[in-house]
């Protein structure tokens, strides 16, 4: 019973899936850069504007994990 | 008078005459019983996931979000999407605290963080300094509205001596006093729905047919300086830039949700599970915000701000400076009663979240100073009637505040502002874990975070970052970031020291209360 023991700690392993997007949307390093760039946008825009919708998927995956 | 765009005035004028109208029946939705604090000021907690997520969405990107990181990345360029780490960071915040803060407060009936705090602390002076930090810092962000709204009357070509300069000003912010008044906060949740649909028919048209007529992204980029299109690697002992571009991130994501109007917007949704929900759904208004940012390079590839190419816009550009990319960009991409549409998308975008600003901050007046301070045992009615003249107060204050000190000293304001708000954060957002922390520590964590943030602030002339030395090293970031910092280190000592002398522990909430 995954979802009772949310309820109960307060707690979820799921959650540690927002530690990994934490981490690549502020290694700088990793994006600073332009190339590959796509339809013309250079990487460090397109691959942040890309890790919203990333960021969106995996809210609503924890969402739908953790639900009572 | 003479260059006024009267196809853009007229369509202007009409959207804003319906979200008038709009206003005022709002009074009506979903009806209850508006002398009610609950009601006037949270709307009654009815709103579901989907009229929240057009309430929050609308709350948080505020016009002058959308008129200032475009300008940011015309004038500075790869730094202003920040904002977009930025917001990526605060939905997994949402999406965890918030429910907690959601659910104690629907168990206690909690209007505002301040009653919070008094009932998890059990402390008037520690609730007594949120509200405060709450109010100061929504003021000069209110009027920050009203410079996004000035921004884009001055584009529609309206511009005069004196106070008939003002008069547009005045009139969109007598129309936005009047409707909060009568409908609380029924009235911006059902104009969000309006102004969210014109800003995302706005940015996505922006964001293919500019495009299309400047010969795609490659192009645009092309035309962009070098040293705008990617942020600078750091040099020597510093972390430069990127830290500057991390800790921005970091420190904004921390304040955005202690900011009242954004606690009111989301402890007026109708359940925790409509809370968890938004955290998913809102990131389209994030993709829209970078994509937004992307103007401001479009403006640098068209070249809007060479007034040798375009000295139609050299004025706007004198007055407004860089915020008058935006207007200037819409001008020479769109036809006439397009840019009345994208104006009033940002006019209407600036009522919103005004509107939502002046009522958390006269729910907090009302709840967490007068009832507390001045009139313990005012009756229900009494208690909204005070809450529905402050709105009124803080709102004129920060219109007066627009028509008499220049704009530099508002935006300022603005920034300090965050470095005050994130003070908030070990009380409020900890104490929705815990309450290991005590309660005269986290007073004394956030009266050193205020001061020493402050004073920062001004040594470096109100810019947002501070070059922190540290061990031969030199780490420029956000002021706020690094303050709130030195508040929880304060905090957490003291917090020893005063548990270790057995200092005595209140609290109003059960562990069971933040728990679906």
């Amino acid at each position: 019973m995954a979802n009772h023991q949310t309820k109960q700690s307060g707690w979820s392993w799921w959650y540690l899936i927002f530690i990994g997007l934490f981490l690549v949307s502020l290694w700088v390093p990793l994006y600073n850069r332009v190339d590959p760039t796509f339809i013309g946008l250079p990487f460090f825009y397109w691959f942040q504007l890309l890790l919203i919708l990333v960021g969106a998927v995996l809210t609503a995956i924890v969402y739908f994990a953790t639900e009572a | 008078m003479k260059d006024v765009n009267w196809v853009a005035l007229v369509v202007f004028v009409l959207l804003f005459g319906f979200i008038t109208w709009l206003g005022f029946v709002a009074a009506r939705w979903r009806k209850g019983d508006l002398d009610l604090l609950s009601e006037w000021g949270l709307g009654g907690r009815r709103f579901g996931t989907v009229v929240s997520w057009f309430l929050i969405g609308g709350d948080l990107y505020t016009a002058y979000t959308f008129v200032a990181v475009p300008a940011l990345a015309f004038g500075a360029g790869a730094i202003a999407f920040f904002a977009v780490p930025y917001t990526i960071i605060i939905y997994p915040l949402m999406f965890l605290a918030f429910p907690r803060l959601w659910r104690v407060a629907h168990k206690h009936q909690y209007i505002t963080a301040g009653d919070f705090v008094k009932g998890r602390y059990g402390n008037r002076w520690l609730a007594l300094a949120i509200t405060v930090t709450g109010i100061v810092a929504t003021m000069p962000y209110i009027a920050l509205q009203l410079v996004g709204l000035q921004v884009v009357i001055g584009g529609l070509g309206i511009s005069g001596a004196g106070w008939v300069a003002d008069l547009p000003l005045i009139i969109a912010f007598v129309i936005l006093a009047a409707f909060t008044y009568t409908s609380g906060l029924r009235a911006p949740a059902a104009i969000a729905i309006v102004k969210d649909t014109l800003i995302y028919l706005t940015a996505f048209v922006a964001v293919i047919v500019i495009p299309i007529q400047l010969g795609g992204f490659g192009h645009i980029f092309a035309a962009v300086p070098p040293a705008k299109v990617l942020l600078a690697a750091p040099t020597g002992n510093s972390t430069g830039v990127y830290g500057v571009y991390i800790t921005l991130a970091v420190g904004s994501a921390m304040a955005l949700f202690l900011y009242p109007h954004s606690m009111t917007g989301m402890m007026s949704a109708s359940s925790a599970h409509a809370v968890r929900r938004n955290a998913a759904l809102l990131p389209a208004y994030s993709l829209m915000l970078g994509l937004l940012a992307l103007l401001g390079f479009f403006a640098i590839a068209i070249g809007v701000g060479d007034a040798q190419k375009f000295p139609e816009f050299a004025a706007g550009f004198a007055q407004y400076k860089a915020n008058f990319a935006v207007p200037a960009l819409f001008i020479h991409s769109f036809p006439s009663w397009f840019v009345g549409i994208a104006f009033a998308a940002i006019g209407i975008g600036a009522l919103v979240p005004a509107a939502i600003m002046s009522i958390a901050s006269a729910n907090l007046y009302t709840r967490n100073i007068h009832r507390e301070f001045f009139n313990p045992n005012p009756t229900d009615k009494e208690e909204a009637q005070i809450a529905k003249w402050v709105s009124l107060i803080v709102k004129f204050g920060a219109l007066v505040f627009v028509l008499f000190v220049p704009t530099p000293y508002a935006i300022d304001f603005q920034l300090l502002g965050g470095v005050w708000i994130i003070q908030t954060f070990p009380t409020v957002i900890m104490g929705l874990y815990t309450r290991w922390f005590n309660d005269w520590a986290l007073l004394i964590g956030w009266a050193t975070g205020t001061a020493v943030g402050t004073a920062m602030s001004a040594v470096v002339q109100f810019k947002p970052t501070w070059p922190l030395m540290l061990g031969g090293w030199t780490l420029p970031g956000y002021t706020a970031f690094y303050t709130v910092i030195l508040n929880f280190a304060v905090a957490i000592v003291l917090t020893l020291v005063f548990n270790a002398m057995g200092a005595a522990r209140r609290d109003q909430t059960a562990a069971a209360d933040y728990r679906a």
